[in-house]
């Protein structure tokens, strides 16, 4: 009975064991993971915002269709700096190369990850309506391009902050 | 819940298309009617393909308007508030023009753009059966029908409908989803019962009665309105100048056609706020609400300029641009 006992526990150890060296990929990854949704999703909601906002402009003024764009695309960067986050994560954790982080590691890159996930996210969708406003005011008066171009951009200027937040310490782990 | 993003987009393109300030001045300064009509053709004003009278310029406008609307927000009832008084407009054109056999043309005695088809309100009146009307809108036309076939008095019906037309357009205000539409509804809503106010005093019309056709808003007590009214102009002024509508007052004491011009340019004020809207639907109520001023400016404008009126009144009844 005692045999048995202590057998089991040894089991439990082992068992405990490997996934404790498991959990730091997984916390990696859910890193991993916040950083590419939550960005991607702001800017899949800022540009579908700039977009509807540039169809609404060109339905009635099309040879605006080059500013638009560059207006409507602002809001994009935030989902490229979570990818590029993800990117370099995943080359460092053991899944694209790097050694497998324990758990302790995996729970920084996890904190790692999340500046340029949350802000990210966040920032994308108010360019998204500053883009708004400035397809807005470029359709009212098109000689008004280049501040009208400044007005997203410097929504930007957080996301670029998070991402370098993010990328310096991802690579610094 | 939806976003009017693209609608908005498209609106504020359209908001430049608007008559300016400098643009009314063009008009005013036209030699004459012709030339003026001229000069809205220019601006893109009316059917280029038809040689159109004023009166038609107008009426295409206010149908490129709503067609506008049906376009960008196909079938829906968001804009009905802004379109109300036409049905009531257009009831009791044809109520009058069933008991009266009006030689005027349909052209000129009804309004497009209501929310009821035309022929369902005429064959209503033509059968007496009010049942397809609306609810709120059958027991005023029953009441309505009924006093003018029995007293011929033009009048009684007007106010029957009248008063409808304004608790109709009170509850559609206070329901409606934008805070434009309930501006507007409280502006129109004041402006018509001062005016109506007014008229029952020169009618000669009792207080009880002249409170009886107005309609109670929390900020025109109609009990006040009507006893100032029996003292005229000048002390429904004096009564304004102390409310909610005090704007309006100095107007009123000038002219009854300076206290139209203030009341639409209350509304263009109240609207403003709405060319820095980019996603909810008050910038194409707003646009709607600009452009029936903008034409009934025209009108005016077009109107004077037939009947070689002096520049300086015609002046004052411009309203602000929302341009």
């Amino acid at each position: 009975m005692g045999n048995v006992l202590i057998a089991s526990a040894t089991e439990v150890a082992e068992t405990v064991n490997v996934l404790t060296d498991q959990m730091g990929v997984v916390y990696a990854l859910i890193g991993v993971a916040l950083a590419t949704l939550l960005a991607g999703i702001g800017s899949a909601i800022g540009v579908g915002m700039g977009g509807r906002a540039a169809a609404g402009v060109l339905s009635e003024k099309p040879e605006l269709f080059a500013k638009v764009l560059i207006l409507q695309l602002l809001p994009g960067t935030q989902g490229i700096y979570g990818l590029l986050v993800a990117f370099v994560a995943l080359g460092k954790i053991g899944i694209l190369g790097g050694t497998r982080p324990d758990a302790q590691t995996g729970l920084l890159y996890l904190a790692a990850c999340l500046p340029i996930a949350v802000v990210g996210l966040m920032s994308a969708i108010h360019q998204g309506k500053t883009s708004v406003a400035s397809i807005g005011l470029l359709g009212k008066n098109p000689k008004t391009f280049g501040k009208a171009m400044l007005l997203p951009a410097m929504v930007e200027t957080y996301a670029i902050l998070a991402l370098l937040v993010s990328i310096l310490t991802v690579a610094q782990l | 819940m939806k976003d009017y993003i693209y609608e908005d987009a498209r609106i504020r393109l359209r908001e430049n298309d608007l008559l300016s300030g400098n643009d009314y001045e063009q008009l005013l300064a036209e030699p004459d009617y012709a030339s003026a009509l001229t000069f809205l053709r220019d601006k893109g004003w009316g059917d280029p393909s038809a040689a159109q009278s004023g009166e038609e310029m107008l009426r295409s406008e206010e149908k490129k308007a709503w067609d506008l609307m049906e376009e960008l927000i196909p079938g829906s009832t968001l804009l009905d508030t802004l379109r109300l008084s036409r049905d009531y407009h257009n009831l009791k054109a044809a109520i009058k023009q069933f008991y009266t056999d009006s030689p005027l043309s349909p052209e000129r005695l009804y309004q497009e753009g209501g929310t009821l088809p035309l022929a369902l309100i005429r064959r209503a009146v033509e059968e007496q059966d009010f049942d397809p009307l609306p609810e709120a809108m059958q027991g005023a036309a029953r009441e309505a029908t009924e006093v003018l076939a029995r007293t011929g008095d033009g009048q009684l019906c007007d106010i029957i409908l009248d008063k409808a037309a304004l608790e109709a357009l009170l509850e559609a205000g206070e329901k409606a989803p934008d805070p434009v539409l309930r501006e507007y509804a409280q502006v129109r809503m004041a402006a018509a019962n001062i005016r109506t106010a007014l008229r029952g005093a020169a009618g000669g019309r009792n207080l009880e009665e002249i409170q009886a056709m107005l309609v109670d808003m929390p900020e025109l007590s109609s009990h006040a309105l009507a006893e100032s009214a029996l003292g005229g102009r000048q002390a429904v002024a004096d009564y304004l100048s102390t409310g909610a509508f005090w704007v309006l007052s100095e107007a009123l004491r000038r002219s009854m056609s300076a206290f139209e011009c203030a009341c639409d340019n209350l509304l263009i004020e109240r609207i403003r706020p709405q060319r820095n809207e980019s996603e909810k639907p008050g910038p194409l109520a707003a646009y709607v609400i600009a452009r029936e001023c903008e034409i009934k400016s025209v009108r005016l404008l077009l109107s004077g300029k037939l009947n070689h009126l002096p520049e300086a009144l015609l002046r004052e009844n411009i309203r602000d641009s929302y341009a």
